[in-house]
């Protein structure tokens, strides 16, 4: 779960990180009024929205009086953003935060992750802030420096000095980069983040380490003892169809094509769509129903995909072993009649009680297209896709 | 032989008490010579109870005690299924399977550090479990599908092994063993720890290597099969089309930076000589011509 910057500054304020004093805002008003509480005379209108790259996209101003502030506000507010990872159409910007001007004299990134290989939490720091670390890290991969963190002793001291003195930071900040880079880490696995970034982390003109962003993304597994994080959590920044999925504990992904997926576990739901591809046709989804899908289920994952205005085809491929195909076979029957289908349904059952569940489909006078095997059903939807 | 366990090995289950736990359970018990594997539950506040004529115990060290069971395999609910894993290697367990499935990535990082220097070897989480066709079944797959025979099958994904497993059965070829290694970022074994297992059990002649995107664990197993591997090997992976940045349903699958996406993992694969497919269909008949010559 992601958050937007603001709240990403509040939490890492709570764990002493020094950051610019601001204020989020929903208005211009509200935006002038902050400005003006702030006092000083240069601020930083900046457009909160979750997706990165929002500076380029024209999300971030810097205003020097309390009228650029009102002008840039307006901009902002309710612009369509588009960075390289909104998509095309852009995000709809609903609040910014208004924050005081900062003297910089050198920009750099510390960020954490979850690092599969060595099971440990990594800081990777470098003197290359302000710019994307994936790119840092395809040009010039000696300037990331990685640690990896003991999870009994939490993040040394004296290994947090070695790593700002290594990418930069002057001796004269060093004592405040070194409670960043503790605080970034008591932050990230007491609120149980999978990613945490300050980029840019800035020192001042007199020597200041400040986080001028943050960016978190959580553990979705680990909400359920975070009520504060789920109380930061902007629907407007999900995808509505995600969201409806997610009430129902169905893994939705909307794509770009138009044959619906309704499949049961997360890799057997990747290989349906590549096998899609394969042959030709394109997935409008990736929907995985998981172990213990009942009728109720099911018929809201077809709700789901029908909402998909591009949609041509379903195709339903289930290899039963929790799940028994009967069960299915009555979901989709009941729903297919619910919604009264339009689209060609072709079915591919496979393991627990896969005769029955055949007769179930058999005997409904539904046109459901049967599928022998995957090859077989993938063919026959992506033919009916085609029409 | 068979890699990992067999019709003798003595089962623990944590959680057996549980809904989920005792529906598997009972298919476990049911399956093979299960009746004698299976010789042990815990639950701390339903010990000396029992569940389809399997004793409880408090612990898995008592469990471990009264049975000589050596392995223990986990049902218990996400926010204690860490505990229970850390519980299993204390007792000094020689093997742990985790079914569970969203174990928040903070208690895995901690646990998988206290098992360093450890004996116990983890399977999972979030993993459909292992099994010997026609001797044992530990955990959550269809036990009918499988057939004895003497291809291994490696998976980080549930159903897909079933669907692997399901054409192999189809056309004749039985397995050895098939492991499930789970689809979470931070897990125990990963496939190139299982695929040493499958080329020194002389019980197995092949493999089939099922990955999905995220992470570098089958390239990291292509590159010790090109100078290691002496049996032939199928491979698959999962997620051609899956855009980056998303999560696709496992915690684990996602491409994020330009790393773990399908395509270089298949040209990684293909470059160490294992015998790639790109159609998820074509598994069991991909293995079936290899073996034919």
């Amino acid at each position: 779960m992601k958050i937007h910057e603001y709240q990403g500054k509040e939490i890492l304020r709570e764990f002493g990180v020094p950051t610019p004093r601001g204020a989020a805002c929903f208005s211009v008003n509200d935006a002038v009024a902050a400005a003006h509480g702030l006092g000083g005379n240069v601020w930083v209108v900046k457009a909160q929205i979750h997706a990165g790259g929002r500076g380029k996209g024209g999300g971030v101003k810097v205003a020097k009086s309390l009228d650029e502030v009102r002008k840039y506000a307006g901009q902002i507010l309710g612009m369509h953003l588009v960075t390289h990872q909104t998509g095309p159409e852009g995000q709809v910007v609903r609040r910014l935060l208004i924050e005081e001007g900062a003297q910089i004299a050198k920009e750099l990134y510390v960020g954490m992750v979850v690092d599969r290989v060595s099971q440990r939490v990594a800081l990777l720091a470098s003197s290359e802030g302000g710019m994307e670390i994936e790119e840092v890290a395809k040009h010039n991969p000696e300037k990331i420096h990685t640690v990896r963190i003991d999870p009994m002793a939490g993040l040394d001291a004296a290994e947090a000095a070695r790593v700002a003195r290594d990418i930069g930071i002057p001796d004269a900040a060093n004592a405040e980069a070194v409670q960043i880079l503790q605080g970034l880490y008591r932050a990230f696995v007491e609120k149980d983040a999978m990613l945490a970034e300050i980029n840019p982390l800035v020192i001042t003109a007199d020597n200041r380490a400040i986080a001028l962003d943050a960016k978190f993304n959580f553990d979705s597994n680990a909400l359920y003892r975070h009520p504060e994080i789920v109380a930061m959590r902007d629907l407007d920044e999900e995808d509505p169809a995600e969201i409806e999925a997610s009430k129902f504990d169905l893994a939705y992904i909307q794509l770009d094509g138009n044959i619906g997926c309704l499949v049961n576990g997360a890799g057997l739901a990747m290989a349906t769509m590549d096998i899609i591809k394969l042959y030709g046709g394109s997935p409008a989804n990736f929907l995985d129903v998981g172990g213990g899908a009942n009728k109720e289920k099911v018929t809201e994952a077809f709700k789901l995909m029908l909402k998909n205005p591009n949609l041509k085809a379903i195709l339903v491929n289930i290899f039963g072993g929790i799940m028994k195909c009967d069960v299915i076979a009555e979901g989709v029957v009941a729903a297919a009649r619910e919604v009264s289908l339009k689209v060609p349904l072709v079915v591919r059952l496979e393991g627990t009680n896969v005769d029955l569940g055949k007769k179930i489909l058999a005997e409904s006078g539904l046109p459901i297209i049967s599928g022998n095997d995957m090859a077989d059903a993938a063919q026959k939807v992506v033919a009916a896709a085609k029409g | 032989m068979s890699i990992l366990i067999n019709k003798d090995t003595k089962v623990i289950t944590q959680g057996m008490t549980g809904k989920v736990g005792q529906f598997h359970t009972f298919h476990c018990k049911s399956y093979a010579n299960g009746a004698n594997c299976f010789v042990a539950g815990v639950n701390p506040k339903k010990a000396g109870e029992d569940f389809e004529g399997i004793p409880v115990y408090a612990s898995v060290l008592d469990a471990k005690k009264a049975t000589g069971a050596t392995v223990s395999v986990i049902y218990v609910p996400p926010s204690g299924a860490a505990a229970a894993i850390d519980e299993a290697v204390e007792a000094e367990l020689d093997l742990v399977i985790c079914i569970t499935e969203g174990i928040p990535v903070h208690d895995m990082v901690k646990t998988r550090y206290k098992m360093k220097g450890k004996k116990t070897i983890l399977i999972g989480p979030n993993c459909p479990g292992l099994i010997t066709p026609d001797e044992i079944k530990i955990g959550i797959m269809p036990g009918h599908i499988h057939k004895k025979g003497r291809i291994g099958v490696v998976s980080r994904s549930g159903t897909l092994t079933y669907e692997a497993v399901g054409q192999l059965t189809v056309l004749g070829m039985g397995q050895s063993s098939c492991v499930g290694i789970g689809g979470d970022p931070i897990n125990g074994l990963k496939h190139i720890d299982v695929m040493r297992m499958f080329n020194d059990d002389p019980e197995t002649d092949a493999v089939i290597m099922v990955g999905e995107i995220g992470g570098s664990d089958e390239e990291e197993c292509a590159r010790w099969i090109k100078s290691n591997m002496n049996k032939p090997v199928v491979g698959f992976i999962a997620g051609v089309t899956a855009p980056p940045g998303k999560r696709m349903g496992h915690a684990g699958a996602i491409i994020s930076g330009g790393q773990g996406g399908a395509n270089e993992k298949l040209a990684v694969m293909e470059e160490s000589g294992i015998h790639i497919t790109r159609n998820p269909a074509e598994m069991g008949r991909t293995m079936q011509k290899i073996l034919k010559g």
